[in-house]
């Protein structure tokens, strides 16, 4: 569900603009000010209960697949027992479709989908904040511009995007990673350049321009800080869909290839055996089902912060 | 000219432009293939002669706007072109998917738009209750999970491990209208309706929430109404309109959303249609495809917008 930009409030009111960062004069704290903006988040956050659990979920599939293969009984590609033969001593979840472990397999493949999802998300981040940033703080003809640009980007649904790209250059693990951050631009510039429109504005900023203090660095040092808070519940929230599209090309089968062990291949390569050993399907399902539920939960903490802290600052 | 034709033309308008962008996007995509199109056509087959003769035959040998606008006018005029690998007019070849899809996402939005408007607005009423908290937090899960797995919980569930009601896999017949096979319809249906139904559901409880803490429903209760009057008549109708946009903006997510619903089922419209023409490398056929697909996604964000732009007065009145 990634086109759909939504907010945490259900997108009710439009746009949502929480009031971001607090100087309304320069001072030489800033360096202070600025950390404690974004981290004053996540320690907000955290004290509900979903972002704990959220967190608790999402840490514990890290460590099932940075430190799973370590404990897996087999090699992935090795032939332990019959194909989808039920769990047995041999094989604790049973057999997968060519009678490899499907625990061994489930232990070495989640990484691919973590280590891709990540990368992509930071690839769109940097790329959307970027555009975000100079199109809200750019002249208004210039904003148009890139914005009707990216609007052509946002024309397709991302699936439809990366596909499209993967049609033609094939299924390369670089070009997935890179074309996924891609369609994430566009809808992450959104956000930035919300944000920047509404920080352009205040005190500090036009105190540093009166200055003459150059724009792009005004841009980095003045604003971006200030609208990290939106931009990481963006984050959260283009990292739950990254993983989300990354698990369905594998399943497709434009992902990684055979005989790699990767959940979303493992669930296309098992889907005929569903009825006789629903396991080898059911447990990679299973743990992409916990990986993205646990990363909703604790963006929802982090966007239920952010309207507490606005709903403080905006009273101060 | 009043004021709102203008804006709405002005979207229209603007609407065709990037539409007329994405076509570029998808022609230079995969016409600008690196290596040769021809080649990687015929594959193993590729002989000099045969190269050229398919080169000529799509006319690659032309400068490549040429070749667009020729593609363009085909378009304009109804006539997508061939399909590679089965030498078939691809109209021929979409027609029965495009019906399919749209079948199947008719019945999902028939499902899930009064489904959703009726489970968010109850939460909206019984807000905080156990109800709430619970489609709050149903609502969270399913809108993490991919789509894929939705649907793969749905037939473990529906068709294979705990009851058998439903096929696990579409099989479709050809020869019959699909309104006929409506049973192979359900399970992708069911999906698409739960990969939707959280933006609506929340959507409308937080309207449902600001509505009846708005005044008119005060006074409406102070007056002595009854509470189920005061529901249906102001608070429900009053909390859709603002939710009109999301409902609309979830239509057109529906048309990415068909491809990997389709492919999971091995249902025959267009989404797994254009899984098999990229697998396939039918050029073609995946510019038609995704160029149908983009344009439903405009089209609807489109109606979303002009939608937003009637239900609210500001806008209408070209205010900013």
């Amino acid at each position: 569900m990634s086109d759909l930009d939504l907010g945490p409030d259900g997108g009710i009111n439009e746009p949502l603009e929480p009031r971001l960062g607090h100087d309304s004069d320069l001072t030489p704290a800033r360096g202070k000010r600025r950390r404690r903006e974004w981290v004053q988040l996540l320690s907000d956050a955290l004290h509900y209960r979903r972002t704990q659990i959220g967190l608790a979920l999402f840490l514990f599939i890290v460590a099932l697949a940075a430190v799973g293969p370590y404990f897996a009984p087999y090699s992935p590609s090795e032939f332990v027992t019959m194909p989808f033969a039920k769990p047995s001593s041999i094989a604790a979840f049973g057999g997968d479709n060519l009678g490899r472990d499907v625990l061994t397999r489930v232990l070495y493949g989640g990484r691919s989908v973590l280590i891709l999802s990540i990368i992509a998300t930071a690839i769109g981040m940097v790329l959307g904040v970027s555009l975000g940033l100079f199109a809200g703080y750019a002249r208004a003809a210039v904003d148009d511009v890139v914005m009707r640009l990216l609007d052509v980007l946002l024309a397709f649904p991302q699936i439809v995007f990366v596909l499209l790209l993967v049609s033609v250059l094939g299924p390369r693990l670089w070009l997935i990673v890179l074309t996924v951050g891609f369609s994430h631009a566009p809808r992450i510039a959104r956000v930035a350049r919300g944000s920047t429109l509404e920080v352009k504005e205040r005190d500090f900023v036009k105190a540093a321009e009166s200055l003459g203090v150059s724009r792009s660095k005004i841009a980095f040092t003045e604003i971006l800080p200030n609208i990290t808070s939106p931009l990481l519940v963006e984050f959260g929230l283009r990292l739950t869909y990254s993983i989300g599209l990354i698990a369905a090309l594998s399943f497709l089968g434009f992902g990684l290839q055979p005989p790699s062990a990767d959940w979303g291949l493992m669930i296309n390569e098992n889907r005929i055996g569903l009825i006789i050993q629903p396991y080898s399907i059911f447990v990679p399902v299973a743990l992409i089902a916990i990986l993205t539920i646990g990363v909703n939960l604790a963006t929802d903490g982090m966007a239920r912060a952010m309207i507490g802290i606005e709903r403080d600052t905006g009273a101060a | 000219m009043p004021p709102l034709a203008k804006i709405i033309l002005r979207r229209l308008a603007l609407g065709l432009l990037t539409l007329l962008l994405v076509s570029v996007l998808v022609f230079a995509a995969t016409q600008a293939l690196p290596g040769d199109t021809a080649s990687a056509i015929l594959g193993r087959s590729a002989t000099p002669e045969r190269v050229k003769a398919v080169r000529e035959r799509l006319g690659l040998d032309r400068p490549a706007t040429s070749q667009y606008f020729t593609w363009l006018g085909g378009i304009v005029r109804g006539d997508v072109g061939d399909s590679l690998v089965a030498e078939q007019p691809i109209s021929q070849l979409l027609g029965g998917r495009v019906v399919n899809s749209a079948a199947l996402v008719l019945v999902a939005a028939l499902i899930s738009i009064p489904l959703s408007i009726l489970i968010g607005s109850l939460s909206g009423l019984l807000r905080d209750r156990w109800f709430d908290s619970a489609t709050s937090l149903g609502s969270l899960a399913l809108a993490a999970l991919p789509e894929f797995v939705i649907g793969i919980l749905l037939i473990m569930l529906l068709a294979t491990q705990v009851v058998h009601v439903f096929p696990a896999v579409s099989r479709v017949n050809p020869n019959e209208p699909i309104w006929s096979q409506m049973n192979m319809l359900v399970l992708p249906a069911l999906t698409l309706v739960l990969a939707v139904a959280p933006y609506i559901v929340r959507i409308l409880r937080a309207s449902m929430i600001e509505v009846l803490e708005s005044e008119y429903v005060q006074m409406a209760r102070l007056k002595g109404m009854p509470e189920r009057i005061v529901l249906q008549r102001h608070a429900l109708p009053n909390a859709v309109i603002p939710a009109i946009q999301v409902i609309a903006l979830n239509l057109a997510w529906l048309a990415g959303g068909v491809v990997v619903v389709e492919y999971l089922f091995n249902y025959p419209g267009i989404g797994s249609g254009l899984i098999d023409a990229v697998a396939n490398r039918d050029v073609p056929v995946i510019q038609a495809i995704v160029l149908l697909i983009a344009s439903l996604y405009v089209g609807f964000n489109l109606i979303a917008d002009i939608l937003t732009i009637l239900v609210s007065p500001r806008l209408r009145t070209g205010l900013q």
